[in-house]
């Protein structure tokens, strides 16, 4: 496959996670504005920060209203990671790797970009955000599903797992490090009702409030929820799933092209890390470091595989 | 309307009656109720947003994607006017490439006085860069998209020869797939030759002509702009359905004397380049140092035969409109043949007596400028203002031999459906042509394009033009 084919494969699953994972974003923090109104600002600027946007929203607006930075998350065109910009990226590099996908996969983004191309361009999304937000959910998953459902288990689907999979894990690293302060046992207030709604925030980002309430019986507590999310290999979110994957997953792409890359190697020394490390452990030496350290892994690997697969001259 | 124009419909003749190649669908539509047409117009243009059948037209704000408008109401040819049009197209096609050859080496055409030495050689189309150089496989031009009108039950002329890089055989697939799709019945009561098997001969008549480089099964690949050109649908289209790779300049570089492409595991060398990168654009050392589309050193690895490239560099120059009106003569020259199929009356405003006539008739001729297409940058007279001729008349007198002239064709109709039934509109048809050197094949079918204007003649899809299906009917 050409290296440049395989880039779009990646970078098309990267946009489509983060367009996903952006809506989920929106949402949680919607739903915060709505029930913490004295802290609605505040919520705001954690979805911004959460989203790698705070700063060039600030270059935008001077203070966090929800219509505001609701326009700016979803459509506007000079934010690189809203709605907007998303999809686009996606579906043009959908586009340009069009003879690589199957015929399922490359509608199900096309029909995806058009319907909220038009929901984008007649700001219909203001009317009724939750269900704006809700339509994101749909396509995405129908995406998804073709892309599951549909495609052959080789070289073409690897790409577009690593994509989603690297995009995954970065953002949720994002979630915890955004509210890493309310998950600190020094935090002031431990135990609140505030807190509460802080870790349900955290949860819903990041769509496993149903699964950790199932696993954990409603008990809520910060060293739970750490531990869910980033070493829980059962939920499909958490740093140490992604992590399994793409180890996995450059391993098929050895056996397929018959060749050992420096992918591997940092991906299982990442991998390493994340599971030797208890989550008390963790919190005790620093959780920001260790999501701020995780993160430059992360990107550094995506850097490796773009450089072993020849994405580029 | 008294004094009006009678165009001949190719479903219903002059007006007596429908004409034999329809009756067998005029019958099945008769049976077809309005409403499920309708239905079935909607469905389509559906189908084709979703799977993104989508051209870009240039000069709209931001190359905007649109949709041409598709009609539901096939063209339909018998099979004994298919049979005389492919003989008239396999002539003009052997003609073509004796020429290409010929102007490339001895130029004895040139020699022999049958055209001005001055139409090639100061012709910017013409590349002194190809002189001496053999094309693998002897082929010029290996896929051509002869553009026809007609304008009676016998008359056939050829509008443009398109040996350059032709375009538009998606739409004719995908019209197909779309009609068996909304139309599966018809199909099984009307013998329709197919289509569909036109990558498999794509690639077996591109396969035909490797490189002395290629010493195993051929690797075959089509080179794009990228997705912002306006036929990028085609390109992909055409590499998925060939099962070969779509490549970008980017993707491309000279490695160890071969072409190769830069893929997940290296390099690996390319053997047949079909490309849909203009001449000047394909190799910034040899021709536009602009390009950034192209392969520095491309034409080098051509010259020393490792890669062919399809269609060969200064094709071009048989689509100049001006050499067109030449054709009778190169076709008689090369095949020692009457040509079978008409040329269109021309008027090379470059010499002074035909400028005359020209400015002196301009609301009743097409003009049309010796390196234009895509339907840009010409004058219909009888569909233009006063002042559009005035602003031509100055073009022509500026420049007089950029331009030709032809008369206004009374181009064929077929009825399209619109919301008020059936409509006749002009129509013209490009078919397409594979040539390898053991064949020319002429695939039973084409693209018709349909003015959707009410009495236009410009059929271009830049122009708000549509395509229909074209059945080509097979022999009882």
């Amino acid at each position: 496959m050409l290296g440049r084919t395989a880039s779009g494969l990646f970078w098309m699953a990267r946009y489509l996670e983060r367009f996903e994972n952006t809506a989920r974003l929106i949402d949680a923090g919607f739903r915060m504005s709505l029930t913490r109104a004295r802290t609605a600002r505040s919520e705001w600027e954690s979805v911004l920060t959460t989203a790698g946007t705070r700063d060039l929203y600030l270059e935008h607006h001077d203070s966090f209203s929800t219509s505001r930075v609701v326009d700016f998350s979803i459509a506007n065109r000079d934010n690189p990671s809203s709605l907007y910009n998303s999809i686009a990226a996606a579906r043009e590099n959908a586009r340009m790797t069009r003879t690589a996908l199957t015929r399922d996969v490359w509608e199900s983004i096309n029909e995806t970009w058009l319907a909220c191309k038009h929901d984008f361009e007649a700001g219909e999304f203001r009317n009724d955000l939750p269900d704006f937000l809700s339509g994101i959910r749909q396509h995405a998953a129908l995406v998804r599903g073709t892309i599951n459902g549909t495609m052959l288990r080789n070289e073409i689907f690897r790409f577009v797992k690593l994509g989603s999979l690297i995009e995954r894990a970065d953002n949720t690293a994002r979630i915890l490090d955004t509210k890493y302060y309310v998950l600190l046992p020094s935090s002031a207030s431990v135990g609140s009702s505030l807190d509460r709604v802080q870790w349900e925030m955290i949860l819903r980002s990041a769509s496993a409030e149903r699964s950790f309430h199932w696993l954990y019986g409603g008990v809520m507590d910060p060293g739970a929820i750490v531990d869910f999310l980033i070493h829980d290999v059962r939920l499909p979110r958490s740093i140490a799933y992604c992590y399994d994957a793409i180890v996995d997953i450059l391993n098929g792409l050895e056996v397929e092209y018959d060749r050992r890359t420096a992918s591997q190697d940092l991906a299982a020394r990442h991998e390493a890390h994340i599971t030797s490390s208890t989550s008390d452990a963790i919190i005790g030496s620093g959780l920001h470091e260790f999501l701020i350290d995780f993160i430059a892994r992360n990107a550094a690997l995506s850097q490796q595989i773009e450089t072993d697969y020849r994405f580029t001259n | 309307m008294a004094g009006e124009r009678k165009f001949f419909d190719e479903m219903h003749g002059f007006g007596d009656g429908v004409r034999a190649p329809y009756e067998d669908y005029n019958t099945i539509l008769t049976n077809i109720d309005t409403a499920r047409l309708k239905t079935k117009a909607v469905k389509a243009e559906e189908f084709f947003r979703r799977t993104g059948i989508t051209f870009n037209v240039y000069g709209a704000e931001q190359a905007e994607e649109r949709l041409i408008p598709f009609d539901l109401l096939p063209r339909i040819i018998s099979a004994q006017e298919w049979r005389t049009l492919t003989r008239g197209i396999e002539q003009r096609i052997k003609a073509l490439n004796a020429f290409l050859h010929d102007i490339y080496h001895r130029q004895e055409i040139l020699r022999a006085g049958r055209i001005p030495a001055h139409l090639i050689t100061q012709n910017e189309a013409f590349l002194p860069q190809m002189i001496g150089v053999n094309p693998p496989g002897g082929i010029y031009t290996h896929i051509v998209g002869t553009d026809l009108v007609r304008t009676g039950p016998d008359e056939f002329y050829v509008l443009e020869d398109n040996a350059r890089t032709p375009s538009g055989v998606s739409y004719m697939l995908e019209n197909r797939e779309t009609m068996l799709k909304m139309f599966p019945e018809v199909f099984s009561h009307i013998g329709v030759e197919s289509i569909s098997d036109y990558p498999a001969m794509l690639r077996r008549s591109l396969a035909a002509s490797p490189p002395p480089a290629s010493t195993s099964k051929p690797t075959i690949a089509v080179l794009t702009p990228g997705i912002h050109n306006s036929a990028y649908y085609e390109h992909a289209f055409l590499a998925d359905q060939m099962g070969v790779e779509l490549v970008e300049g980017q993707d491309l570089k000279v490695v160890d004397g071969r072409i190769a492409m830069r893929t997940t595991c290296g390099f690996e060398p390319i053997d047949i380049l079909y490309r849909r990168v203009d001449d000047d654009f394909l190799d910034p050392l040899n021709f536009n140092p602009d390009s950034v589309l192209g392969v520095p050193g491309i034409f080098d690895i051509y010259r020393a035969g490792g890669i062919t490239l399809a269609n060969a560099p200064g094709t071009g120059i048989s689509d100049d409109k001006a050499l067109y009106s030449y054709m009778p003569d190169i076709v008689e020259f090369y095949t020692g043949q009457k040509p079978l199929l008409k040329n269109v009356e021309t008027w090379r405003c470059s010499e002074a007596d035909s400028l005359a006539y020209v400015l002196e008739n301009l609301a009743d001729l097409v003009v049309k400028e010796v390196h234009g297409s895509g339907g840009y940058g010409m004058l219909v007279g009888p569909a233009a203002s006063q002042s559009e001729i005035e602003t031509f008349r100055a073009k022509l007198n500026a420049n007089p031999s950029n331009y030709i002239a032809q008369p206004t064709l009374s181009l064929s109709t077929v009825p399209i459906f619109t919301e008020s039934g059936l409509a006749p509109r002009h129509v013209d048809l490009r078919p397409f042509i594979l040539v390898s050197p053991h064949a020319i094949e002429v695939v039973p079918g084409g693209l018709t394009r349909v003015a959707m204007k009410e009495g236009s003649l410009v059929v271009n899809s830049s122009q708000g033009g549509g395509t229909k299906d074209t059945w080509v009917l097979s022999d009882d």
